[in-house]
């Protein structure tokens, strides 16, 4: 019984986290368009299903991807093998970003946009070897971000010249890349980072922080979500000048 | 009624695809180079097969029910029909487009609040801070940035501005901001300019960016499409800083009369 209710609080909890959704939507649909709502009833069972997953992915979150990460960052930080962990980290990045359905679809756009731009020849085939080219090009870029944000926490470095340099490095890519490939280019960022990848990448993060004397959890610890999307704009930027 | 269901377990096995490289790679380390048995692993496996069927139910409840009204709705906003009342964008000026701007605005936001990556870093962060760090806070300060970075670059499509100006600017108050904000926030704020965008902002606001870049007259929908993602990726860093500077005056002020 008391867990029943525990479990209720959860998904009502779930259910305030979309409500903001629902309003706008609502509000947008009725109230400015003024249409009606249409399949109301598979909307409703939408809405129930989204309110079901997301309390399942938080309950997963703190049993499995949390303690995964923590976990692994302690082995390796007690193991004492700074080569083993940066393989890990590498490996983290690239295994998690190019099998990513967002890049692959964003990798798809891009090969369009070169062929109209005439950057590359208009056939599939030359369409498709880019595509996959830059999704190769972006999984390496994050693994090296990875293991790059890694090494920084290991050393205690201030996060903010790393940025700032990736800032830098960014503005100087945008005057020598074509014009056609910087919109994607900027967005590829944000794209990389997938729902497991966050909280496991967080988890390590936090954890080798907290595991290495002399380091704070909060300066240290985070950080490598920053450098896996600030480092694919600049390996795309230099993916369009190449190809 | 039933089809949702057989694409529930589609989705469901699709999610199990996207995750197998990923427990391949802890799992190939955990036994080939940590060599370590894992403390609890009944547990973890558990914990792992709950985020598999919440993030199946997840993609597909967004699927079969918010994605093609938002989707629907964005191109109805950005609809030359709806935006002037001859159909002719001829003599439009940039604010007639106004419900576009407070459509990217709210679901900037809203989508924001929802973002799962986004939840379970704001979760880690609290714990980390032993509580010094809302999980509200968090939320509601990247889903203003994420509001604010959308409805300005919704924005630069209707007015067709370089893309650059704005990202370049904002770099420039990021850098500038960095230097005065608070050191326990400054990693965490740039790491929150990278979970806004993933499952549920992504494809709405996508939508709205294509919508916009194939009616606008001038805008080619490849060229000008893309950049949204970006504005969302840039402004959450600098109002998560704003967010600490102001609860840090906070704090200074209230205890200014105590001395």
């Amino acid at each position: 019984m008391k867990s029943l209710k525990a479990i209720l609080i959860l998904l009502l909890e779930s259910l305030r986290d979309l409500m903001p959704i629902i309003v706008v939507i609502g509000f947008f649909q009725l109230a400015i368009l003024q249409q009606p709502i249409p399949n109301f009833g598979e909307i409703a069972l939408g809405i129930v299903f989204v309110v079901i997953g997301l309390t399942l992915f938080v309950q997963g979150l703190n049993m499995g991807l949390f303690p995964i990460g923590e976990t692994m960052a302690y082995a390796f930080a007690s193991k004492g093998s700074l080569f083993w962990l940066l393989m890990f980290a590498f490996a983290l990045g690239f295994g998690t970003t190019v099998a990513e359905p967002a890049l692959i679809a964003v990798a798809g756009e891009a090969a369009t946009v070169a062929a109209v731009g005439n950057m590359i020849e208009n056939s599939e085939a030359s369409k498709d070897s880019y595509a996959f080219g830059l999704r190769i090009t972006v999984a390496v870029s994050v693994g090296f971000a990875i293991m790059l944000g890694v090494f920084r926490i290991i050393k205690g470095w201030p996060i903010q010249y790393f940025i700032i340099g990736g800032y830098i490095g960014v503005v100087i890519m945008t005057v020598f890349a074509p014009k056609e490939i910087i919109g994607i280019a900027y967005d590829s960022g944000g794209v990389t980072t997938s729902t497991i990848t966050v909280p496991l990448v967080t988890a390590l993060g936090v954890g080798l922080a907290s595991s290495i004397k002399g380091r704070n959890p909060m300066i240290d610890g985070f950080g490598l979500i920053a450098f896996a999307s600030l480092t694919p704009m600049i390996f795309v930027m230099a993916y369009g000048m190449v190809v | 009624m039933i089809q949702i269901f057989i694409d529930l377990f589609f989705t469901i096995v699709h999610t199990i695809k996207d995750v197998l490289p990923i427990a391949l790679i802890i799992f190939g380390f955990q036994f080939l180079v940590l060599r370590k048995p894992i403390k609890n692993l009944k547990k973890i496996i558990t914990g792992f097969i709950l985020v598999l069927l919440g993030l199946g139910f997840f993609l597909e409840g967004l699927e079969a029910a918010l994605f093609p009204l938002g989707k629907l709705m964005a191109e109805q906003l950005t609809d030359p029909a709806f935006i002037s009342a001859s159909g002719s964008l001829e003599n439009v000026q940039w604010w007639d487009y106004k419900w576009v701007y407070l459509f990217a605005f709210a679901i900037g936001f809203s989508t924001t609040i929802a973002e799962p990556s986004l939840l379970a870093v704001a979760i880690k962060a609290n714990q980390v801070s032993a509580g010094s760090i809302g999980v509200w806070g968090l939320r509601i300060a990247v889903a203003i940035g994420v509001a604010i970075g959308i409805s300005l670059g919704v924005f630069r499509i209707v007015t067709g501005t370089p893309l650059y100006w704005y990202i370049v600017t904002g770099y420039v108050f990021v850098v500038i901001q960095t230097l005065y904000a608070p050191r326990l926030i400054i990693a965490l704020a740039y790491d929150s300019g990278g979970v806004t965008t993933s499952t549920v902002t992504v494809p709405l606001v996508a939508a709205l960016g294509l919508g916009l870049a194939s009616t606008v007259p001038g805008r080619s929908p490849l060229l000008d499409g893309f950049g949204l993602i970006a504005f969302a990726s840039l402004f959450p860093i600098m109002s998560v800083m704003a967010y600490a500077q102001l609860s840090e005056w906070q704090v200074k002020r209230s205890k200014q009369p105590l001395k």
